[in-house]
């Protein structure tokens, strides 16, 4: 079972490959949608990598209004 | 016409099957533009059909298969009707719809989605008209509807019923969700999972298999296999456009259409 730490982790390294942004620069408190530069279409995009990443589903509704990695990692615990 | 070039989709015909392209930007959504253009797609069918074996719809936008109805396009235009106007214009915009899909749905070769990306409302009832669904690991399959008050209206929700079990379908529209491409494979939806940005070619792979089978008994076994439900298409057909009139369904549209933020209001 991953810690929540870990899971944060996973989360930022994720994003960070996948947009392309270097991962130092990522912080949990962080506004993705600022710090990535995503629109609506690549948010799904990015929530379609963490469930094939993490092997869950996380429905939209859990994740709406959540705009900080460390929030969208507790909701990726939850779900573990 | 073997080829067709329009200002939201493209075919091109080849070896006996079709590629119908959607490219509309941003998001291939589907309002009178897309609309006219399939209408000229389905009024080829009779000179496409005897050469044809499988059509194969795709989409030509990055992240997107098609993310469903223009609804600011629907809500521009029905805002300033008075209501008896704007239920007329809903009934013959969605009986248009209605009439291409139930000819893609019948259409007298196998027709193939091959999907990326968001398929969400009238992108996924245009996905569901196909006969398979062929999908790449980051499609993601919704109809949001019931969050903006309304029902699919695209004749989702017969033929979602004719193709998956119904607790499944209770989940997908009483909670507005969008679900990934390997649960939607796990519940039969789609057919064949293609890795990231492979849709396309599976479906030619499939396609040039389908191509080897006789005619007449492929089109004897769609038949046989995929009736149209006519009769629930049309209760739903009357049920969207009832709900079409009601205060909150233009509020709603209104909050989604007038919301700049990243990800548009949903409730």
């Amino acid at each position: 079972m991953r810690t929540q730490q870990q899971t944060t982790q996973e989360v930022l390294d994720l994003a960070a490959k996948h947009f392309n942004v270097p991962a130092e620069s990522l912080a949990p408190e962080d506004d993705f949608f600022k710090k990535l530069g995503i629109d609506s279409l690549q948010t799904l995009e990015m929530l379609s990598r963490l469930e094939n990443h993490f092997g869950i589903e996380l429905p939209d509704y859990e994740v709406q209004g959540v705009s900080d990695f460390k929030t969208l990692a507790e909701r990726i615990q939850s779900r573990l | 016409m073997k080829s067709f070039t329009g200002k939201t989709l493209r075919w091109e015909w080849r070896g006996g099957v079709i590629e119908l392209t959607l490219d509309h930007l941003p998001a291939n959504e589907i309002g009178t533009a897309m609309l006219s253009e399939l209408e000229e797609f389905v009024a080829a069918f009779g000179v496409l059909a005897p050469e044809t074996s499988v059509c194969i719809v795709a989409s030509a936008r990055e992240s997107v298969f098609s993310a469903g109805a223009d609804l600011r396009e629907l809500y521009n235009k029905a805002a300033p009707l008075p209501k008896e106007e704007r239920l007329a214009g809903v009934r013959d915009f969605v009986g248009r719809i209605h009439a291409v899909f139930n000819a893609i749905d019948a259409a007298p070769f196998v027709t193939i989605a091959a999907v990326h990306g968001v398929c969400f409302g009238g992108g996924f009832e245009l996905a569901l008209a196909c006969d398979i669904i062929i999908a790449d690991k980051m499609a993601r399959f919704a109809f949001p509807e019931l969050r903006l008050g309304l029902i699919p209206g695209f004749g989702g929700i017969p033929r979602l019923k004719r193709d998956v079990g119904n607790a499944f379908i209770r989940d997908v529209l009483f909670t507005g969700r969008s679900i990934n491409a390997t649960r939607a494979h796990a519940m039969g939806l789609v057919a064949q999972l293609a890795a990231e940005g492979e849709a396309l070619r599976v479906a030619r792979g499939t396609a040039s298999q389908i191509t080897k089978f006789d005619p007449f008994a492929r089109a004897a076994a769609k038949d046989f296999v995929k009736p149209i439900p006519l009769e629930e298409l049309r209760r739903e057909f009357e049920l969207f456009c009832e709900l079409c009139t009601s205060p909150a369904v233009m509020a709603a549209l209104k909050k989604f259409v007038e919301d700049s933020g990243p990800m548009p209001y949903l409730p």
